[in-house]
């Protein structure tokens, strides 16, 4: 793969890789820690004859995307916790709805305001269940500059080819991370693009709804003459708002299997130093992901060079869980330790998946970065 | 009721302060000025809300405050809801008689930005006023989003450079001009709306108190020169407001009842627009000769506007 050098924040590499992906519409609103992908991205949009659009408000900037989306483009919000949070309606709309628009979330401390200037990664089971119903949300963690711009790429086509909103999470450290990135060439990502879904036959045929039991939604682009109803409500094969018990079951269900049972085409994570583990004892095996895995590493690094060997499993798909992958790693090694910057979020999804209660676990909520010290010190402590 | 009395600059400004300068807001802002005649201009109890924006993260590090009043904050867009259920709760308990000093008569006060007034709270303000608490929002509106890396908001006016409106070679800045909040907030029915400047401190006090003093939801669009975003010398901010309220980009005025509009403040010189213009970094491309066109606009908005208030003054609508 052709790749080339830049010298961008993860907030820019954000904006740029929607941009090369495709994306064509931004709708959005200011909030720290994400507004640079919106100052970047309404740079870049309106040279390659797209637009990008501050709204009133985060309801606004996501309702924007949806809209946009539906139409056939390729549409971006980014935002922050509290964003998410105003956000949930419509993404649980576009759930229903099955629009395929992606939201970056830059994390930062939450509860409500939280702590608008520092890095958190409070927002990870907010992503798997933003609004209510019954959904499965498709969420992607980078975890570092370069995969502030793979992941997003990666994000759009995951959208169309699942019709829903995509989630991408960064955080504050990796928002304002200024550095080198090696990433693919726009004509490399242009290439990889699998373009939406679209029905050909004729008008009067068309059911953008109809499809098999765990199939997405087709949609047809706007203005070329396919007519189809769009609602949030329980809808049948053409889009109409029905309650009619069998097709209301057999909506949520496709909902729920057009992912679940596709997860092999979801699920992506890097195993750093695994290679050489045998399920003897001593062995660490750190789980991190986000910016957090950069610290895990160093971690790594510094224990192995003292003797002590460990590795780290790192989810860059959160949602859905690599439960297959983790299982095998906790049932092959004892010692398990989840580093995460909130309090047990992800390691509740480990214990679900591992069937173990006793993993242990380095959490911090201050709006600090965990460092790699930190690390191998609550390693050498508990193991 | 316990307004004070404030005869002159002197008096006021030895009045004791119930917002301390002690606060992080940049030097020259003035969200500071604003809040502090605000607050000294009733001696009467305070419950205020503060919206997130400048004012609320610079007033209330911990372990400091500088409000010598209660005070709540809540999200970006709530100010106008939180004060207002803290003023029907205080309605429940007075009717319900337990009030422990049911003689005092607190006042409900909201402060928010105009990001979170003319954008994300609007609706929450709009409701407010429909429902008809006896509240005060004051919008402290410096014309962008400062707090969060200056961009655009609905009240930025034409032709200004913002993170999100950026000035360059296609773009002369803001395409649209700024929310007539005023007008709005008047067409809701509200007793008292005003407009006020910190440089006129005295007309500013005026409709504060007279805002205090109607029951029933009032509304304060306050200017607030914003040194850091509108970019001028932090020594300038009153200069700046002066160019302003001369130059009538920023007329000051009141509307009673939604129908009687008083212009409060008439310039002895009317200066040029072009002159305020002048003075803001944020405005420095309009003077390139392509540009021009936009000033032209500008000043013939402002007559207009001017023309328009003085007509609605006469004819006492």
């Amino acid at each position: 793969m052709e790749t080339r050098e830049v010298i961008a924040s993860g907030n820019d590499l954000v904006a740029m890789a929607a941009v090369d992906a495709g994306c064509r519409f931004f709708g959005g609103y200011p909030i720290t820690p994400s507004s640079e992908i919106m100052h970047t991205i309404s740079d870049l949009l309106p040279k390659v004859g797209g637009v990008a659009i501050q709204m009133e408000d985060e309801i606004g900037g996501v309702a924007a995307a949806v809209g946009a989306a539906m139409s056939g483009v390729r549409a971006l919000t980014a935002t922050s916790g509290p964003g998410m949070s105003l956000k949930a309606e419509n993404l649980g709309l576009a759930q229903m709805a099955e629009v395929p628009v992606v939201v970056v979330d830059v994390m930062r401390g939450g509860p409500s305001t939280g702590l608008p200037t520092r890095v958190s990664q409070g927002d990870v089971r907010q992503a798997r269940n933003p609004s209510h119903g019954d959904y499965r949300s498709i969420t992607l963690c980078a975890g570092n500059l370069e995969e502030c711009y793979t992941e997003v790429v990666r994000a759009f086509n995951l959208a169309d080819r699942f019709m829903q909103p995509v989630i991408v999470l960064t955080d504050e450290t990796i928002g304002h991370m200024h550095g080198k990135a090696v990433i693919p060439t726009a004509d490399e990502v242009q290439k990889g693009i699998v373009p939406r879904k679209t029905f050909d036959g004729p008008p009067e045929e068309y059911l953008p709804y109809g499809v098999g039991p765990d199939e997405p939604a087709v949609l047809n682009p706007m203005f070329k003459g396919y007519r189809y109803h769009f609602t949030g409500l329980h809808h049948d094969a053409k889009g109409f708002p029905t309650e009619e018990i069998e097709t209301c079951r057999k909506l949520i269900q496709r909902l729920e299997d057009k992912v679940m049972k596709h997860t092999d085409e979801l699920e992506k994570n890097e195993e750093f130093m695994l290679d050489d583990f045998n399920g003897e004892e001593g062995e660490i095996l750190i789980i991190a992901y986000g910016s957090v895995s950069l610290a895990a590493k160093e971690a790594i690094r510094t224990l192995r060079k003292e003797g002590r060997k460990a590795g780290l499993f790192r989810p860059i798909t959160l949602w859905p869980s690599p439960a297959k992958r983790i299982r095998h790693w906790t049932d092959m090694v004892k010692n398990v330790l989840v580093v995460e910057l909130n309090i047990r979020q992800y390691t509740e999804e480990v214990e679900r998946v591992s069937g173990r209660l006793d993993l242990e676990g380095l959490y911090k909520v201050n709006g600090r970065a965990i460092s790699p010290y930190e690390i191998v010190e609550k390693v050498k402590e508990v193991f | 009721m316990a307004q004070k009395k404030i005869k002159n600059l002197k008096s006021f400004s030895t009045s004791a302060d119930r917002f301390e300068g002690a606060n992080l807001l940049c030097p020259g802002c003035a969200h500071s000025i604003i809040v502090r005649e605000v607050l000294n201009a009733t001696n009467d109890d305070l419950v205020i809300s503060a919206a997130t924006g400048c004012l609320e993260v610079c007033t209330a590090v911990y372990p400091y405050t500088s409000w010598d009043a209660s005070w709540i904050h809540i999200g970006f867009e709530n100010a106008a809801t939180a004060v207002a259920g803290a003023e029907a709760m205080y309605k429940a308990l007075k009717r319900k008689g337990r009030l422990l000093q049911p003689k005092r008569t607190p006042k409900f006060v909201a402060f928010g930005g105009d990001g979170a007034s003319y954008d994300i709270g609007f609706q929450w303000i709009s409701g407010t006023f429909e429902r008809g608490h006896d509240i005060m929002y004051i919008t402290l509106d410096n014309e962008v989003y400062a707090n969060t890396g200056g961009q655009s908001s609905g009240s930025t006016p034409l032709g200004a450079s913002t993170t999100t409106s950026p000035a360059g070679r296609v773009s002369y800045g803001k395409k649209r001009h700024k929310k007539d909040m005023l007008a709005i907030m008047a067409a809701h029915g509200s007793p008292y709306v005003a407009q006020v400047a910190p440089n006129k401190w005295k007309d500013m006090i005026k409709k504060i108190q007279k805002g205090f003093e109607v029951e029933g939801p009032v509304y304060i669009n306050a200017m607030s020169a914003c040194t850091t975003e509108w970019r001028f010398p932090a020594q300038d901010t009153i200069a700046i407001s002066d160019l302003a309220v001369d130059s009538l980009v920023f007329p000051l005025y009141e509307i009673v009842d939604g129908t009687k509009l008083n212009i409060t403040y008439r310039p002895k010189k009317v200066i040029p627009v072009r002159e305020y213009l002048a003075a803001q970094g944020r405005f420095k491309h309009l003077f390139k000769p392509e540009n021009e066109h936009i000033i032209e606009e500008w000043q013939r908005r402002v007559d207009a506007q001017w023309e328009y208030l003085q007509r609605r003054e006469e004819a006492g609508v």
